[in-house]
């Protein structure tokens, strides 16, 4: 009896102490050191269940871990707000207007769907907040900046635009596929708002690299039956089909494998950019042929192959291409607040416009107000022009450019032409 | 050519249609439910069975099993959470619980969706074919899984013909579907005549989702349109009749394939859907309806 109760006061006292000293604490701790101040935030708005904008708050988390490491931006911690948009456009438009209001975000990384990022774009104008798409490609969104710069110069076009997608697939056609014997191709694009000018500038520019389009197709996203779209072009007898697709990539990919269409699939596949796609379509995915920002064991820049790494070490898979492009965009970001010393959102525009960046994807510069494409990131040699990977044998082989390449084409036996 | 082409890719399609309807109009037959989170419980089956033959390595027909068997579970976590409680409720008017069934249904049908996207994201997943390679019929590649799903899912239409026809417990179902009263008054539990039908339910739904899957790929966000195109083709056929919704299914399978393949891909749908709307406006109880 006495034990306990000797023991229990014993309790109380200790605890009283450790109150004591605990109030100690906090009331030191001021004195002794400046207070932290609040951490700076940057919204993410981004597809979770998607593959290819899974990646987008992956590596968005990995580049503020990676500039807290280094001590944060002007002494803050950058803090990433991640929002799931459902791959809908109002429920992202609703996400923005929360990381403005309620979360007091300095800029946001948001999307690869050009609908979604389209829609925020305004807000962006609104709100005065700095938005950049790591991952949409239409050229609509460059297109408004140009035209109503004072209104809309906050969005910036942190990927290529679909024009210049499709002008590193006839780059790529030009050096890799013509000299194969391929005479001719069909055109089969999901229908969407980045594949308009997708499209336009592939009836533009195949025929300069030497393919021919025997034919256009538009499909809707949600076929799941891609069976008498490849019967067509096989019927047409091309000998490439060049693809435009990124809300689907699963099914038409497997049907393609399944049913041995003999023709080669070379262009943009966005779903195949991320390595969970192998397993996503069972190996049907080798000799497939994409563009994307980058590739494993492909330097860029120096930060390439040790964020590569880090992300597959860190998540299992490879990050999509717009997981590249946003862990660079993050670290743009900082440096802007850093230039701008604070998150004015006209300072840090400012700023943003004198990007000249060396990130994962290559050197990374933004058009300026009298291009055509203000604020998207400029595209060719020595910038970033992309890269093409072939799936093979479970890896994504990089196929181009030719300085970066690591191996050579090589296609399932079910596949006649190109040989 | 193409007519050949359409001959066979509408064959395979249909088939695999006529499966997935023809559980979900014996359920109606025999217990009057509508399942509206039938699709749900399609796509349950095909995510998990293809987890299992990945993830798990349980290889393809591994696979195939665990994700019937989770169709199965699904069918009776339906029951037992949503139908059962609906059915037996006291404070439901008799009237109005097939309302209160199709409502419950849907609903839960998109909680499994919602559910499921979060765990296995709205991607579409596919089955390793359960056989590879390719047949060439006549000029027409076509890949002999293709063949193998159409060869079973007769297979397993013929068995339920017997199972219904031949042996007592089917007969009891049949006479469930008559006159329910009529059973019970003969000292038939019918308790156990539903949880029969559910058992059948969850296996030809839980199969034909696998096998989907393994033909052109599954995502959690056909739920909705797998539900959509198994009423439809229960509706053409006539509520509750089988034979109805067998032959529904091919005309449903071969219109999509036809409409595909000589007009656009993109306007799949939208000639079964006319087809649809006529039949309820000039022969409401189906093709082979009696009610």
């Amino acid at each position: 009896m006495t034990g306990s109760t000797a023991s229990s006061r014993l309790a109380r006292r200790a605890l009283a102490a450790a109150g004591v000293l605990g109030l100690g604490l906090t009331l030191v701790v001021p004195c002794s050191a400046p207070a932290a101040e609040p951490p700076i935030k940057i919204g993410i708005i981004a597809e979770a269940s998607a593959v290819a904008g899974a990646s987008i708050a992956r590596a968005a988390q990995m580049g503020a871990d990676d500039i807290n490491a280094h001590g944060g931006v002007l002494g803050r911690q950058v803090e990433v707000v991640i929002y799931d948009n459902h791959s809908s456009a109002s429920e992202s438009v609703r996400a923005f207007q929360r990381a403005a209001s309620e979360d007091h975000v300095a800029a946001v990384i948001g999307s690869y769907i050009s609908e979604v990022a389209l829609a925020i774009e305004p807000w962006s104008g609104r709100l005065k907040i700095p938005f950049i798409t790591p991952g949409a490609a239409s050229t609509e969104i460059s297109r408004h900046v140009h035209e109503d710069y004072n209104t809309y110069k906050y969005t910036f076009h942190g990927w290529l635009t679909s024009a210049f997608i499709a002008q590193s697939i006839c780059d790529f056609d030009h050096d890799m596929i013509v000299p194969m014997h391929a005479k001719t191709t069909v055109v089969m694009s999901e229908d969407a708002a980045w594949t308009t000018p997708l499209d336009a500038r592939f009836l533009e520019c195949l025929p300069k690299a030497g393919l021919k389009v025997l034919d256009h197709i538009r499909f809707n996203p949600d076929t799941t039956d891609f069976t008498p779209i490849f019967n067509k072009i096989e019927g047409e007898h091309a000998d490439v089909i060049t693809t435009g697709i990124s809300h689907v990539g699963v099914q038409p990919t497997v049907q393609w494998h399944d049913q041995h269409v003999p023709i080669a699939m070379v262009g943009q596949s966005s779903q195949a950019t991320t390595s969970s796609f192998w397993k996503d379509t069972n190996g049907d995915a080798e000799g497939v042929i994409t563009a994307t920002a980058a590739a494993p064991g492909v330097s860029f820049g120096p930060q390439t192959i040790p964020f590569t790494n880090a992300y597959e070490k860190r998540f299992g898979d490879s990050p999509s291409y717009a997981g590249y492009s946003t862990y660079d965009e993050l670290h743009i970001i900082a440096d802007a607040i850093k230039k701008a010393g604070g998150t004015d959102p006209d300072k840090m525009v400012a700023a943003m416009e004198q990007t000249d960046y060396v990130g994962t994807i290559g050197r990374i510069k933004f058009y300026g107000k009298n291009d055509q494409y203000t604020h998207a990131i400029e595209y060719g040699p020595g910038l970033v022009s992309g890269c093409f990977i072939q799936w093979q044998k479970g890896k994504q082989v990089a196929i181009w450019p030719k300085d970066k390449s690591l191996g050579k084409i090589e296609f399932p036996a079910f596949i006649k032409t190109p040989r | 050519m193409t007519a050949l082409q359409i001959l066979i890719d509408g064959f395979a399609i249909s088939a695999l249609y006529a499966l997935a309807a023809v559980g979900f109009t014996l359920m109606f037959g025999v217990s009057g439910v509508l399942n509206l989170s039938h699709g749900a419980i399609m796509v349950v089956a095909a995510l998990v069975g293809w987890w299992a033959a990945g993830t798990l390595n349980l290889g393809v027909y591994g696979g195939t099993l665990v994700g019937i068997l989770a169709g199965l579970a699904a069918a009776y976590l339906t029951y037992f959470i949503v139908v059962r409680p609906i059915q037996r409720s006291r404070k439901i008017p008799r009237e109005e619980t097939e309302i209160f069934l199709l409502t419950g249904t849907l609903l839960w049908g998109i909680m499994i969706q919602v559910a499921f996207a979060a765990i296995f994201s709205d991607n579409p997943v596919t089955m390793r074919p359960l056989i590879g390679g390719i047949a060439t019929i006549a000029g027409v590649r076509t890949p002999w899984n293709e063949i193998m799903i159409a060869v079973l899912c007769w297979v397993v239409i013929g068995l339920l013909w017997l199972l219904i026809n031949r042996t007592p417990a089917g007969k009891q179902m049949l006479a469930a579907s008559i006159n329910p009263r009529g059973l019970t008054l003969l000292g038939f539990d019918l308790s156990r005549i539903y949880l029969l039908v559910w058992t059948i339910y969850g296996v030809l739904a839980g199969g034909a989702g696998v096998l989907l899957a393994s033909f052109l790929g599954v995502s959690t966000a056909n739920a909705g349109q797998l539900t959509a195109s198994a009423f439809s083709i229960v509706v053409l056929g006539g509520l509750g009749n089988v034979s109805g919704s067998l032959i529904a299914a091919f005309v449903v399978g071969y219109l999509e394939t036809i409409t595909a393949y000589l007009i656009a891909p993109t306007l799949r749908p939208v000639p079964a859907l006319i087809l649809l709307v006529l039949v309820i406006y000039f022969r409401p109880q189906g093709l082979l309806g009696r009610r």
